[in-house]
């Protein structure tokens, strides 16, 4: 299995926001350096209180620190801290290491941050759609807005629910929507 | 692109230059670029204020929070008046804090909000404030921001001299500023002189929940009490009124109750009050009032109506109460940070009295008595007063302190805030206000620890200080910075209703408190459900109830058909959500009250009365989230002996 290398910058930025909500921050300078070119907006927001969102989730999981490091550097992070509500369909870092090799890396570079932001948009879709709700959509031959503005078909085939083409593998309800675990990126077509 | 932004950059920067440069060497009342005071007042887009703010509303009933030194409105927190904003007095949960003994009332009139404490330290766990026209003290919650509890007072009118609170908030005490007959009766009115009697109550406080318990009521004679402050210190265990009209007048007040040249200051020493109750030395009378508490578990006020109340009669028991003569019926009554003066504003002074505690226990003890008003000792002027500030100004009334031996008092007719020193009694500095000051508040200005920082000045009067807005005019508050030699005005900002009487507290003391939601699973509301799948619609007879939840964004069930014309349908709506800062609404097109505004976690319900057949609808009144405008439903109304069956929905399942 491939090594994304180029994860671990991402990853450690990750690590930096999390501690900027906590006490004791290590990485507080870097973190105020990161603040000011980039305002994380709603994301910066310290709640303990509440459930977690989507993006807290997210940075939580081992299998999507890919994914994490994307947003981070499409800096979309306010999107999916948002009031929502939002679906979003969560690659694994597996899902990420399957695309041609060189395309995240690639997709990673800050030139590509508009190419990188569309593609995980269509990632995310406006509304609550777990696994009854997607079983739901396939009933009623609804398809799913997404919020590029693609219609995402959702098959149910058995146990099985792929949505445009990638597997859920699992669901998590969070504060401000839900995210669907996919095995695949979700490319255009 | 950098060359065309330098360029734009010089080009906006150079007409701020000319701005700031233009207003450089403006002086008087408006130079405050110049003199840097918008900067001290300026708080940035998301930094948070230095200081709480709480300032009743007077006649809107409520009480409104301020930050300072911004002056930024945060929250006006309903509590005597129905508030359709916040559904309360309109939701099912929240009817009962409006009830009395009169029934209930939609309006009252807030005065005095004052802070609890601990060892006469502000301590940041509640606001209590007095309704002043139906007699009645509230306890909010600075965890919450919410009125958690309104006790009626009975024998009281006019409840002025109210909510002050002990040094450990052992009592909130409350002083009735109208005497009347105790226990109410027919009578005529010109017999008032020595029959109609003061009752100054003592609101016992539970340490751990808040709840009020009215323990006794001390019957005095039949004055005016105006304000009220306890001891501290040496002087814990007493506590001080003003009193005017002690000429006893019951018409054209203004000049019958201004006749004597000295009223008195009451000391009531509760502590031996506590002795006597503890004893049985008490008497009790039958009478009516309201008790409402709002459960945080349930989240539903209830109302109960108590039917006794012990009292102390003033004239009976030695040793419970005595009168120190102050010049001219006083409206302040101000004890500073050590315990020691007690100070008196004579609002027909011109000068300010601020009696010694030490003197005035002296006095007691050597029994140095100048008459009794039935039977209660009258102390010798001479024999406790502690120092005069002469000639001061015009109009004295209320006086709060820095903690570093300065004490501040306003003047209503002068319009000017005073500065003078205690124990020199000398004046050293003031400033105008604009116009017409009543209150004063320094944050812990009437506490052992004052943070003497700021200081807000209360005004009745603006003509012509704001956009004129027709007749009526916003009231204000203005910001002093009171940290040297002299008092600098910084700000002044309008306010709601009648900025009355103010109280402040460090955020630091309030804001790590806060509560940000209410867990679903804490929410033991009767009518809660707690996931889509329990949510249904039950009939009982012409009453429907809607067991209905929200979350972005929809509610569940949106379709519902089955209600009849003169049916009674209570919606209960839960909002599912456990994210800060994400309310839901809901209101019903011609439902005869206010919408609901749902926290997450939280059940509240209001009752809609359909009187026509159609179908009907309801939406989120909360901008809730992106699909905000889609979460909407629809309820059909059918004739009262149709039979369309009772069924609900949501997505048709």
């Amino acid at each position: 299995m491939k090594k994304i290398v180029i994860t671990i910058p991402f990853i450690a930025l990750g690590l930096m926001i999390l501690c900027a909500c906590g006490p004791g921050s290590q990485a507080a300078e870097e973190t105020a350096e990161v603040a000011e070119t980039h305002p994380l907006g709603q994301a910066s927001v310290s709640d303990d209180v509440s459930e977690k969102n989507i993006l807290q989730v997210a940075i939580g999981s081992d299998a999507h620190s890919t994914l994490v490091a994307a947003v981070q550097a499409a800096q979309i992070e306010h999107v999916l801290v948002n009031a929502g509500p939002l679906t979003v369909f969560a690659p694994t870092n597996d899902a990420f290491a399957a695309l041609p090799e060189g395309t995240v890396e690639d997709l990673l570079k800050p030139e590509n941050k508009q190419t990188l932001a569309t593609i995980l948009t269509r990632h995310a879709a406006p509304g609550s759609f777990n696994v009854e709700g997607l079983k739901k959509e396939a009933r009623k031959g609804r398809k799913i807005y997404m919020a590029t503005g693609d219609y995402l078909e959702v098959i149910v085939d058995g146990e099985d629910i792929t949505v445009g083409g990638a597997k859920v593998i699992a669901t998590v309800q969070t504060s401000n929507g839900i995210i669907n675990v996919v095995d695949k990126v979700i490319l255009p077509n | 692109m950098n060359t065309y932004k330098k360029i734009l950059g010089y080009a906006l920067t150079l007409p701020l230059l000319f701005v700031v440069g233009s207003c450089g060497q403006g002086g008087g009342n408006g130079g405050a670029l110049g003199s840097g005071n918008a900067e001290r007042v300026y708080v940035a887009p998301g930094e948070h204020d230095e200081f709480y703010g709480f300032i009743s509303g007077g006649f809107s009933g409520q009480l409104a929070v301020y930050g300072l030194p911004s002056g930024r409105l945060f929250k006006v927190i309903p509590v005597f008046s129905v508030d359709a904003e916040k559904a309360y007095g309109f939701s099912e949960e929240t009817k009962p804090m409006l009830e009395t003994s009169f029934g209930t009332i939609p309006w009252d009139d807030s005065h005095h909000p004052d802070l609890s404490q601990t060892n006469g330290e502000i301590d940041g766990r509640w606001c209590f404030i007095n309704a002043n026209n139906t007699p009645r003290i509230a306890r909010i919650s600075l965890s919450t921001f919410e009125t958690e509890e309104i006790i009626e007072l009975p024998n009281s009118a006019g409840n002025h001299s109210s909510s002050f609170v002990t040094e450990n908030t052992e009592y909130i005490v409350a002083g009735t500023r109208f005497s009347v007959p105790i226990p109410q009766r027919d009578m005529p009115i010109d017999e008032y002189k020595g029959n109609f009697k003061g009752a100054i109550s003592f609101i016992e406080v539970d340490q751990e929940t808040g709840r009020f318990d009215l323990s006794f009521q001390v019957i005095m004679p039949g004055f005016d009490y105006d304000l009220a402050h306890p001891g501290r210190g040496a002087s814990h265990g007493w506590m001080f009124f003003t009193t005017y009209n002690t000429e006893e007048a019951n018409t054209l007040m203004e000049v019958n109750a201004s006749q004597n040249d000295k009223d008195f200051i009451a000391a009531i020493n509760w502590k031996k009050a506590e002795e006597l109750i503890a004893n049985g030395d008490f008497e009790t009378m039958a009478t009516e009032y309201a008790h409402n508490v709002y459960d945080e578990s349930t989240q539903m006020a209830t109302s109960t109506i108590k039917k006794e109340v012990r009292t102390l009669d003033a004239s009976k028991y030695p040793g419970l109460v005595y009168l120190l003569p102050t010049p001219k019926s006083p409206h302040g009554c101000d004890v500073d940070p050590s315990g020691e003066y007690i100070i008196g504003s004579g609002k027909l002074s011109a000068s300010l009295t601020a009696h010694s505690f030490t003197k005035m226990i002296d006095a007691i003890e050597n029994e140095k008595f100048d008459g009794d008003a039935y039977g209660i000792p009258i102390l010798n002027y001479d024999d406790i007063v502690a120092g005069v500030v002469q000639q001061a100004g015009l109009g004295p009334l209320h006086t709060e302190f820095d903690g570093r031996g300065n004490a501040y008092t306003t003047f209503f007719i002068s319009s000017e805030v005073v500065k003078w020193k205690l124990e020199t009694w000398e004046v050293l500095d003031r400033a105008p206000t604009y116009y017409s000051v009543g209150h004063l508040m320094i944050p812990g200005g009437n506490s052992r620890k004052p943070w003497g920082k700021y200081l807000v000045a209360l005004n009745k009067i603006t003509k012509d200080r704001y956009l004129p807005t027709g007749p009526e005019l916003a009231q204000s508050a203005q910001l002093y910075d009171i940290s040297g030699d002299k008092m600098q005005l910084l700000s002044d900002f309008p306010t709601v209703g009648e900025p009355h009487y103010a109280a402040g507290a460090p955020a630091d003391l309030i804001k790590p408190n806060q509560v940000k939601l209410y867990k679903l699973e804490e929410n033991n509301h009767p009518h809660a459900v707690k996931n889509e799948k329990d949510t249904r619609v039950e009939r009982n007879g012409r009453e429907v109830h809607i067991y209905m939840t929200t979350i972005r964004s929809h509610f569940a069930p949106d379709n519902i058909e089955g209600i009849k014309v003169g049916d009674k349908v209570y919606f209960h709506v839960t909002n599912l959500e456990q994210d800060y800062d994400v309310p839901h609404g809901i209101s019903m097109i011609g439902a005869n009250t206010s919408e609901l505004l749902i926290m997450p976690g939280q059940t509240e319900t209001f009752v809609w009365e359909p009187k026509k057949e159609g179908v009907w609808p309801f939406y989120c009144t909360d901008f809730c989230s992106a699909l905000h405008q889609e979460m909407q439903g629809y309820v059909r109304v059918s004739a009262r002996n149709s039979n369309v069956p009772l069924k609900w929905s949501l997505d048709g399942e």
